[in-house]
């Protein structure tokens, strides 16, 4: 599914009465059915606001977000969301948390129960489909989550910092993985991350956004094929690149804030 | 000497008691004050055998107790259940309501028994109002002190998986809260269980009951069947709370980190 964000601003009321805090100025953006993107920026700049607006979890203060030439009000079925912290509902299974979503919609038991072990197997989890969330590693929590993202159907997968909480080899192992998931669904992958390797290694095009309120800062597409060598000199230009942006954005936050 | 864990702690009991009938046996308190506990177990078995009243048999006591009781838990965890889910999701209610609970919480349930007799006359409804009275409040305030700490994240996460607003409450802030909607009944149960007495106090038609029992016992001054009567009730609340101790760890187990 494509996705056309159009001028979207987002602000928040301040405890204060002088006010409202603005997240998001102005950001106007086109995704491309079936693209991988990664959005990057600096800390609190309002990333997860704009995964928020985008699944209809939360309402724009202006601009629109169309699915399809479709415009979003509320929370569309055709999009998934994966969170940090994966958000397992941890009273119930794996086959039961990947299931959710159709029990949501009234299928039979018996449908949960087929379509969940199809993807317990295709996600690597047999034999843990009867476990609980608790007792599963880190990895596997997130598979789950992802599995449970993807069950009905989702053409739009966002996805938010979902591996920020991984320790650096399952990380990679799992980066490896949502690939495999993205060829294999075609779904458009819109990810989050702080993480200038992962943005570069994962995304056809990486979007970089500026200190809050934030903007469009910067619109990288990265046009080496997949699989991709996190070593090569071509990698690199596109890191120096992204890195350079937040430095930059890093240091202009310095100067617009007093120190904390 | 090793004493297997289990037995140890009816050890202290079995010590307590040992003291008792030694200091009886010595005539260091008089057995009209305070009967020694082999009159007490005398006590308990002519209770059941001959009963008091002549023919009102203690295991039928017991049983009208615990009906008055289920009934008038039953009440409270209807009432004060989805009470508290509302309370817990909705802040101007909280506010709106809390006063009023507040107020009327610290109340002795005893206090309410004159306008249990005017509203409900003689009989199993003024008895389990009395003791709804107990088990309401512990019920409404963990409802709310669970929902309130329910992760928000949880509930996106739903909303994302396509629930209503209905099945938040049913399918996320219910088995969300539930360890601590179980500590609100263990308590709540308790007081009710200990209110039992007092609200047998309203009467009782069918002249059975261990709080009536006990009153009978007064009235003939016979404190071997009142000291009789309190061990079963000391018993049976033990053995209740248990019960629902039991359902509760089965359930936070579920949700404990095992260490692999």
């Amino acid at each position: 599914m494509s996705l056309e964000i159009a001028s979207l601003c987002k602000s928040f009321p301040k405890d204060d009465p002088a006010g409202t805090v603005e997240v998001l100025s102005d950001i106007s953006l086109t995704i491309e059915a079936g693209s991988f993107v990664s959005i990057i920026g600096p800390s609190g700049c309002g990333k997860s606001t704009l995964l928020r607006l985008i699944a209809g979890l939360a309402t724009p203060t202006s601009g629109s977000i169309d699915l399809d030439g479709v415009r979003i009000s509320g929370v569309s079925e055709k999009t998934g969301f994966v969170f940090q912290s994966y958000a397992l509902f941890p009273w119930l299974n794996v086959a039961d948390n990947i299931a959710f979503p159709l029990a949501m919609k009234n299928a039979s038991k018996q449908q949960r129960r087929a379509r969940a072990l199809d993807y317990v197997e295709r996600f690597g989890l047999r034999g843990f489909e009867g476990s609980f969330p608790a007792e599963l590693s880190g990895g596997m929590q997130q598979r789950v989550a992802i599995a449970r993202s993807l069950i009905d159907n989702a053409e739009v997968l966002l996805m938010d910092e979902p591996f920020g909480a991984l320790d650096s080899q399952t990380r990679s192992r799992m980066q490896q993985f949502l690939l495999e998931v993205w060829q294999q669904t075609r779904c458009t992958v819109l990810l989050i991350t702080h993480n200038i390797d992962e943005a570069v290694f994962l995304g056809q095009r990486v979007v970089c956004l500026t200190q809050r309120p934030a903007r469009v800062g910067d619109d990288i597409l990265i046009e080496s094929p997949y699989p991709r060598d996190v070593t090569s000199d071509e990698f690199n230009v596109y890191r120096r690149r992204v890195l350079k942006f937040l430095d930059r954005e890093h240091a202009a936050g310095l100067r617009d804030k007093p120190p904390c | 000497m090793k004493i297997p864990q289990r037995f140890e702690r009816f050890a202290c009991i079995a010590l307590l008691l040992g003291l008792w009938e030694l200091l009886c046996a010595a005539g260091a308190v008089s057995p009209v004050l305070i009967p020694p506990p082999h009159r007490i177990v005398q006590a308990m078995l002519e209770l059941l055998l001959n009963g008091l009243p002549a023919g009102h048999l203690l295991h039928r006591h017991c049983l009208e107790s615990l009906l008055r009781v289920a009934v008038g838990f039953a009440a409270a965890l209807a009432a004060g259940l989805p009470l508290g889910l509302v309370l817990g999701r909705s802040e101007r209610l909280r506010n709106l309501c809390t006063p009023v609970i507040e107020l009327l919480r610290p109340i002795p349930p005893l206090a309410w028994i004159p306008l249990a007799i005017l509203w409900f006359g003689i009989g199993l409804q003024s008895a389990a109002f009395i003791i709804f009275l107990g088990c309401f409040f512990p019920i409404v305030l963990n409802t709310v002190s669970g929902v309130v700490t329910v992760d928000g994240i949880l509930i996106d996460a739903a909303r994302v998986c396509g629930a209503d607003d209905r099945r938040i409450f049913t399918r996320v802030l219910l088995p969300a809260a539930w360890p601590s909607v179980c500590t609100g009944m263990r308590i709540g149960l308790g007081i009710g269980w200990m209110t039992l007495v007092a609200a047998e106090f309203t009467g009782v038609k069918s002249g059975y009951g261990l709080g009536y029992m006990i009153m009978t016992a007064r009235d003939i001054q016979r404190p071997d069947y009142v000291l009789a009567g309190m061990a079963l009730i000391g018993v049976v609340g033990f053995f209740l709370d248990v019960l629902l101790q039991r359902l509760q760890q089965r359930i936070v187990a579920t949700r404990t980190p095992r260490s692999h």
